[in-house]
């Protein structure tokens, strides 16, 4: 391990994205005190400058408690994690320097105004009055607030408080930007106008690591997705590789009633291009290749074996799709 | 300094990093700047409010005790301006040490209460790039500051609300002042962050049921210590001994060694128990604000 002075961090230029890993972790691992359940179990995990890095899984699956280590408000169990190649467990004054945080709650300063909540999030992070100044006022344009600037938070929808922290959480310039699911809560029009956001400040440069249970926001806004249950990681890949691999490219979900267990053997052996069929709830989900006749041939196999068919839909994969066929439950569990 | 020794995973990481990093020292010294400059905007925001809520207790304490009872021939320290004169200089302290006590109840306890529960905005303050800590810290300084402001805006009305004949001898002891009324302001600061971090936002009435009530009333602000002895079961002085164990007692008798004449206890007590009472309050604060904002 080196040793470097702040200088020297400061002084270097930036390398080529992708050169390596701004956040890093090892072996990460995180048990609540009085809990039995690993929250995050042994984590190894690296993002790239530039990125924008998704952890998609339902509640509970450690992506919450994995940010919340790497902006220093959980603290590890064992293992270890560095912002930019500070450990935050043993120097988390100094990795919050690096990071810009977007919580689940609105945390805005409700005694201030839109305006006041940048400015002094500025002089909190040690940038002078002018700086400060100037800098709160490119952001309200940059982010359609200024016509806000002097409202108080609480006249603030909550798209546009949204926005706001975001543009707080990116006033000192942080080497990654943390987003704890951003758009839960929001309603679709506002989703959108966010994503968009975030996907001009990663043009910028802007590394962005953000949880989520949306599989559509996983896969229209990032780069690479970690999918996390039970605290580790079970896949990640560009969503693209995620949706390739797991074999077929149709989604056939077949809603019947009778014994599906059955019913799944049936699909199974006398549907062509079936590369794997899994018993879901009220029905049987095929993963299938090249099904150009697929639909005739669930129809006539159904009926070849008496059961009723209810329902008959034909998808590509999914993020959800990854995530059902590695855990066998829904990410909405 | 902190960062000369910063572990790096390796050489690439450290350069990746656009940010200008600054040491730990300068930068939690210009947080804390910013914290303060932020809680003075607001309180300047808020400043009518302020005087108001700072005011009123004192206000009706002294319309009641020194001009409503002189008037209806209920005066509080034996009948006529002497007796009544003399409870007025033992009660005009004690008005004095209850607003520093309630504006360090006011300003942390209740703000800290709201920012832990519903407005969750200590997740934003405490991601200020320095110790979790100093952030706690902070409040208490500012809070003491506002105890100061209060305790300057209180003795004003008690020299004007009151019957006529009936006033508090008051004689400032500077040095005394000085000191004193800072050390009261940041214990019952600490006081605040104790409670603060204690009671969540639903539970606030119970704080001042069980807390603040018994607080006020056992903490000399009506009587002085010293003239508690009186009351005792078969020779043991217990309310006098009791009330020991309240923090407010010794700012109240600090605020009459302060600001009169009157016997109050010995400040070589008043001193170090203060001062053991802030450190503790501050410790155990310090202590519940880390273990509310870190899991």
């Amino acid at each position: 391990m080196k040793q470097m002075s702040a200088t020297q961090l400061a002084a270097e230029p930036a390398m080529p994205a992708r050169a390596a890993p701004i956040i890093h972790t090892e072996e990460l691992t995180k048990v609540y005190p009085g809990s039995r359940l690993t929250a995050v179990d042994h984590l190894n995990l690296d993002v790239y400058v530039g990125e924008i890095f998704g952890l998609l899984g339902p509640n509970g699956a450690g992506k919450t408690t994995t940010a919340g280590i790497l902006t220093t408000r959980v603290v590890p169990s064992s293992g270890r994690a560095f912002v930019g190649g500070i450990d935050v467990a043993r120097h988390p004054a100094l990795a919050k320097q690096l990071s810009g945080i977007v919580s689940q709650q609105n945390t805005l300063d409700r005694q201030l105004t839109v305006w006041e909540n940048l400015y002094f999030h500025g002089r909190l992070f040690g940038m002078g009055r002018a700086a400060s100044k100037e800098t709160a006022d490119r952001l309200l344009t940059q982010f359609q607030l200024e016509k806000w600037a002097k409202a108080s938070v609480y006249a603030l929808s909550g798209g546009m408080a949204q926005r706001l922290m975001v543009a707080r959480a990116i006033f000192h310039r942080p080497a990654v930007l943390f987003l704890d699911e951003p758009t839960a809560g929001l309603d679709p029009q506002s989703r959108l106008a966010l994503w968009s956001l975030l996907e001009e400040l990663n043009k910028d440069g802007q590394t962005i690591l953000l949880t989520t249970h949306y599989m559509e926001e996983a896969d229209q806004l990032c780069d690479r997705v970690a999918i996390m249950d039970h605290g580790r990681i079970l896949a990640l890949d560009t969503p693209a590789s995620l949706k390739g691999s797991i074999g077929g490219d149709t989604v056939v979900t077949v809603r019947a009633a009778g014994d599906l267990e059955r019913l799944r053997q049936v699909l199974e052996t006398e549907v062509e291009g079936v590369r794997q069929a899994q018993a879901v709830e009220g029905g049987v989900r095929l993963q299938v290749t090249s099904g150009k006749k697929v639909m005739r041939e669930v129809v006539q196999a159904v009926g070849r074996h008496d059961f009723d068919l209810l329902d008959l839909s034909v998808a590509e994969p999914t993020l959800e799709t990854v995530f059902i066929t590695l855990t066998g439950r829904e990410l909405r569990d | 300094m902190v960062l000369a020794n910063t572990p790096v995973a390796s050489d690439e990481l450290g350069q990746q990093i656009s940010v200008r990093l600054r040491p730990v020292l300068s930068a939690s010294y210009q947080a804390l700047g910013a914290l303060l400059l932020r809680d003075l905007k607001v309180l300047w925001k808020d400043k009518w409010i302020f005087a108001l809520r700072t005011v009123i207790q004192p206000f009706f304490l002294c319309f009641v005790f020194l001009y409503v009872f002189p008037k209806i021939g209920q005066g509080v320290g034996g009948r006529g301006p002497a007796g009544e004169s003399a409870f007025a200089t033992v009660l005009v302290p004690g008005v004095a040490g209850i607003s520093i006590m309630f504006q360090g109840v006011q300003s942390i306890a209740l703000n800290m209460a709201q920012e832990f529960g519903f407005t969750r905005e200590i997740e934003d303050r405490v991601q200020a790039p320095c110790p979790i800590w100093l952030v706690a810290v902070e409040k208490v300084l500012s809070g003491a500051a506002q105890g100061v402001i209060a305790a300057a805006l209180v003795l004003p009305i008690a020299a004007v609300v009151h019957a006529p004949g009936v006033h508090a001898n008051l004689d400032l002891h500077w040095w005394i002042v000085l000191t004193l009324v800072p050390l009261a302001c940041i214990a019952m600061s600490g006081l605040g962050l104790l409670l603060g971090t204690s009671f969540e936002p639903r539970n606030i009435g119970l704080m001042f049921g069980f807390i603040i009530l018994p607080i006020t009333f056992l903490g000399g602000t009506y009587y002085s210590w010293t003239t508690l002895a009186p009351v005792q079961v078969g020779g043991f002085h217990w309310l006098q001994v009791l009330v020991l164990l309240n923090p407010l007692i010794y700012v109240n008798e600090g605020m009459r060694a302060a600001f009169t004449s009157f016997p109050h206890m010995h400040l070589y007590v008043i001193y170090p128990v203060l001062a053991c009472f802030a450190g503790a309050l501050l410790a155990l604060g310090l202590r519940n604000f880390r273990r509310r904002v870190l899991s």
